[in-house]
């Protein structure tokens, strides 16, 4: 992170307070915004508070980039004891990922809004936007396992209201929100187990403190098991395949504001703690934690890649499409965790910032369309690009980023993905990788021929460019893919910074 | 004016010409003139550019970098040179054609075409100037991309279904073989810059280099080596003026230009001549001669025959890039330019045919010379230089390339050469021989359905290239020598 080294943001009085200022700028926005008198002033809200947050998140970035890491006592309390946020880059880049996707996803909603929820309901919707974001600053920041449970809780209590406010446009929401909730709780339910065991075997809920024992205790069954619950529950909010269930009927009901940020967040920061959990807190000489790396998370992953790329291109309804996308996606992202080395890990970081901002670009260009067409499926979709050009091209950078087309920041990813992969001599993960990437140039493909050269169907609604308010981010999305994808020293060197947090020598 | 803005200008004019006929589609003689103009322009920037590397100076530059190790970057050679100026050159004499053709045929969509056509272009010039094979590959999809609502111009269920099998086996075989290929390179070598000699000599052991030189070959599926050759048949859907540049010059070329770079910058000749998986690429591309030199001479229609020898011919060039004796490549070089020339001027006197008479079969072009006399003459020409006789330019490459299969020892190659060159006199010849020297019995041949028959441009464009054919002939050795530096100097020849 070194482009972040003479950077300065904020006050040193300020800066010093950032992390908890991070987390506490858009919990105090979400009470607010609930009490605010219309929908108007709450998206202002939304908007500040969530500048406010990349704004700190940016200060602890230039921080950790000067330190290393950044070690916050909450309250005074000095770690054993009180609650800690410990950051390092990995908890950074992730937090600025999360917050500038925030402050997009803030900006975009008030035009998303309009059409997709009541009106009586937007200061709700913001409010619980907001504690999303708190939720996921506060998931990367903290340096305890038990906090890390409370921010993940703060985070879904969000996300299940905000899937469910898709009611409104489309009923099977409800449903879907609460599949989510019933899924979701069982995650976070294991996570508590897992952790249990963890503190039973460790007494102690300090990540470093945890990891610092775990090694000088060996391997041992309630070790196991904890870290065991541990991933299966993280894993049910990642997403990785066979716990994805929940994920495409969410993404396709929520409003679009809300698939886009939650894809390009959401599974994300559970996918950190995972990586936390296996690469930090585990300790590397476990025999079980290799085992389990190299015969579990691989070879499902693998399956996930293949089996959701299918599903992805026998889908009708593009939202759905874009979900099973989704999970392919992650599990290409795990297959570079489950590598194990500094050089998977930072290929396996690049391909989530450069996820998240192709899928934030696709879910949003979606959203931006539906603002006209009511539309869910691909015949729906034809022929939109004739009559909204800047919205569908939008959609379609996204579109070759998903597919990895050279030139875009999709490309980048993927190639260091094969190439961390051959560099570790793991052959059939190319194999899988480049299947992968063939299956989904096909249900790109079927997008793209949809919205590009197929005639609208007759007496479909004309669709209409979006607003300026929605193509300014739209296209901020969509030029940092195609920017990126010329000169991706920024993506490239946070992703390496953060995996040199887990596998540098100086840990 | 410097080595590094000839490069920009080589990539800027084409892409510049694309937004002027978007920016002036409504007006149709506007927009022709500007392709025109473009053309020319292009055409003077790739021939200067020609003259830099003759003079030892070639024009290189580095446009971003990604990331580390991975740059866009160009830089000419003697093979990128020569690929660059041939397409440019038939690009100009290719829109002559165009308007002629799309004019005539009264086409929806044209400002389409155009606007595709130079953007197709900014592929060709960026694949003839890369300086590493990940800049090779971007743009090789560029052209991939660009050429798709060629192929599909026509917008019906039939086009659609070609454009589907058209972008399924390229796009497919760039993401499955082409691209892992190419990252194994930049894994094993640290970069995928061309190197003179060979960038993985001396790196690689034999059975690694024969995968990669497998992945790289069957990857790029634009040389349409069999099995990935069915897109090209197919692809004949599109009008004639696509067929003629894309399916004979630009795309098409492309492929084998790329299989020609691997096998001489990134695997190099003495490596090449190790490999077991060279030989296997020989048989494959021998089967593919003969064969779809068979399968062209079961075709009626016109294109459809054109296109399968278009199979047969890069399988030629494939064949030039695996042979060890160091002067194929430069055989294989030649025969990308005589073969793009004689096949374009084939293509345009198909399309100019079905343009005057709506015929498209083989069979209703009985006699159809004695009303256009100028266009089965061409056709003739082109004929011979395809087959290889003298005193057609085509005969020197393939005189060369014949040697080179003997000097290598390569029996089987050699002869599906022969017996593809006696196959073509079988399938080509009586086109034009029906048409000029009708039988007795032939019924009339029938009237123009277009008034005055040929319109004037696109003779034009058939007569220029059909003179290149005869005129080259004389110019086999300059351009040969051209190539020389292409061909490493301590590489022993083997005896022949």
């Amino acid at each position: 992170m070194t482009m972040f080294d003479a950077l300065y943001v904020a006050p040193p009085a300020l800066a010093a307070q950032a992390p908890i200022l991070a987390i506490a700028g858009p919990l105090i926005g979400a009470c607010a915004a609930a009490l605010s008198p219309g929908g108007r002033s709450g998206w202002m809200i939304s908007v500040i508070a969530a500048a406010f947050t990349l704004w700190m998140s940016l200060a602890v970035a230039c921080d950790v980039a000067r330190q290393g890491v950044v070690l916050y006592a909450i309250g005074g309390v000095p770690p054993p004891l009180g609650i800690a946020l410990r950051i390092d880059a990995l908890g950074s880049v992730m937090a600025l990922l999360v917050s500038s996707m925030g402050l997009i996803g803030a900006v975009y909603s008030g035009h998303a809004l309009a059409s997709e929820v009541r009106a009586e309901k937007h200061t709700l919707f913001q409010s619980g936007y907001l504690l999303c974001v708190a939720g996921f600053v506060g998931l990367v920041f903290t340096g305890d396992a038990f906090n890390a449970f409370v921010f993940l809780e703060v985070s879904s209590i969000g996300t299940y209201a905000l899937v469910a406010a898709g009611g409104q446009r489309d009923r099977r929401a409800l449903p879907a929100a609460f599949n989510y909730l019933i899924m979701g709780t069982i995650g976070a339910t294991f996570y508590v187990i897992g952790i249990g065991f963890l503190y039973g075997a460790t007494g102690t809920l300090n990540l470093a403190d945890m990891a610092a024992r775990l090694a000088s205790l060996g391997d041992n069954t309630a070790v196991q098991a904890g870290f065991a619950f541990v991933v299966a529950g993280l894993g049910i909010k990642a997403a990785i395949f066979p716990l994805h269930g929940w994920l495409p009927g969410a993404y396709a009901g929520a409003p679009s504001l809300v698939s886009m940020f939650l894809a390009a967040t959401a599974t994300k920061t559970a996918i950190y703690l995972i990586a936390r959990f296996m690469f930090d807190v585990f300790p590397d000489t476990s025999a079980f934690g290799q085992v389990f790396i190299h015969f579990v998370i691989a070879p499902l992953s693998a399956a996930a890649v293949i089996v959701c790329s299918v599903q992805a291109i026998f889908e009708t309804e593009v939202r759905r499409m874009l979900g099973f996308s989704s999970v392919a996606q992650v599990g290409l992202i795990m297959l570079g965790l489950s590598l194990a080395n500094a050089v998977g890990v930072s290929a396996a970081i690049f391909y989530i910032l450069a996820h998240a901002m192709m899928k934030a670009a696709l879910f949003m260009a979606l959203g931006a369309l539906a603002i006209s067409v009511k539309a869910r499926t691909l015949s729906e979709f034809a022929g939109v690009a004739r009559d909204a050009p800047w919205t569908a091209t939008a959609f379609g950078v996204g579109a070759a980023s998903l597919a990895g087309l050279p030139l875009t920041l999709g490309f980048l990813a993927k190639w260091k993905l094969v190439e961390a992969a051959l560099q570790a001599g793991a052959i059939w993960m190319v194999v899988v990788i480049a299947a992968g990437s063939a299956l989904t140039l096909v249900y790109v493909w079927r997008m793209v021929e949809a919205l590009f050269f197929r005639a609208p169907m007759p007496g479909a609604p004309r669709a209409r460019e979006a607003p300026v308010g929605v193509l300014a981010p739209l296209w901020i999305l969509a030029g940092l893919s195609l920017w990126f994808g010329v000169n991706a020293a920024l993506p490239e060197g946070l992703a390496n910074a953060a995996a040199a947090a887990l596998f540098g020598a100086g840990r | 004016m410097t080595g590094d803005l000839l490069i920009l200008l080589a990539l800027a004019v084409p892409l510049f010409s694309a937004l002027v006929t978007y920016a002036v589609g409504r007006m149709p003689d506007v927009r022709e003139t500007m392709t025109i103009v473009a053309c020319i322009a292009l055409s003077i920037i790739t021939i200067s550019m020609l003259v830099r590397v003759n003079a030892g100076v070639p024009p290189a530059m580095t446009l971003a970098r990604p990331i580390a190790g991975l740059d866009i970057a160009f830089r000419l050679e003697p093979l990128g040179a020569l690929f660059a100026v041939m397409a440019s050159v038939l690009w100009g004499v290719n829109s002559l054609f165009s308007i002629g053709y799309m004019r005539g045929k009264r086409e929806a969509n044209q400002t389409r075409f155009y606007m595709c056509f130079a953007l197709a272009m900014v592929g060709v010039m960026g694949v003839a100037m890369a300086a590493n094979l990940f800049t090779l590959f971007i743009f090789y999809e560029v052209l991939t991309f660009s050429t798709y609502p060629l192929v599909t111009h026509k917008g019906d269920a039939a086009a659609r279904r070609a454009g589907r099998i058209y972008l399924g086996t390229l796009v497919g075989a760039s993401v499955l073989l082409f691209l892992p290929g190419i990252i194994t390179v930049a894994v094993l070598a640290g970069s995928t810059t061309f190197t003179a000699g060979g960038l993985l000599a001396g790196k690689v052991d034999g059975a690694v280099a024969s995968a990669i030189l497998l992945l790289l070959t069957f990857g790029a599926a634009k040389a349409a080596v069999m099995p990935l050759h069915m897109w090209l048949p197919n692809a004949m859907v599109a009008p004639a003026p696509v067929s003629a540049l894309l399916h004979a010059v630009a795309v098409v070329k492309a492929g084998v230009f790329t299989v020609l770079k691997v096998s001489t910058y990134i695997l190099g000749p003495e490596l090449i001549s190790t490999l077991p998986a060279a030989t296997w690429i020989l048989w494959i591309a021998a089967a593919t001669i003969v064969i779809a030199s068979l399968v062209a001479l079961t075709k009626d229609d016109l294109k459809a025959r054109l296109a399968w020898s278009t199979v047969g011919q890069l399988a030629y060039i494939t064949s030039a890039a695996m042979l060890p004796w160091a002067s194929g490549l430069i055989a294989g070089g030649l025969h990308m330019v005589f073969h793009a020339v004689a096949k374009i001027t084939l293509f345009m006197c198909a399309g100019a045919i079905y343009v005057a008479t709506g015929a498209s079969r083989v069979s209703e072009m009985g006699g159809l010379g004695r009303r256009m006399p100028v266009v089965f003459a061409c056709f003739m020409i082109a004929s011979i230089s395809v087959i290889g006789l003298p005193p057609m330019a085509g005969m020197w490459s393939k005189f060369l390339l014949v040697t080179a299969a003997f000097g290598s020892n390569e029996w089987i190659t050699a002869a599906a050469m022969i017996v593809s060159s006696l196959l073509t006199v079988v399938y080509l010849m009586p086109v034009a021989f029906r048409a000029l020297f009708p039988a007795q019995g032939d019924p009339m041949p029938r009237d123009f359905v277009r008034p005055g028959g040929t319109p004037g441009v696109t003779l034009a464009a058939i007569m220029i290239t059909a003179a290149a054919c005869l005129g080259l002939f004389a110019f086999a050795d300059p351009i040969a020598n051209f190539l020389e530096p292409i061909r490493i100097v301590s590489f022993v020849e083997i005896a022949p």
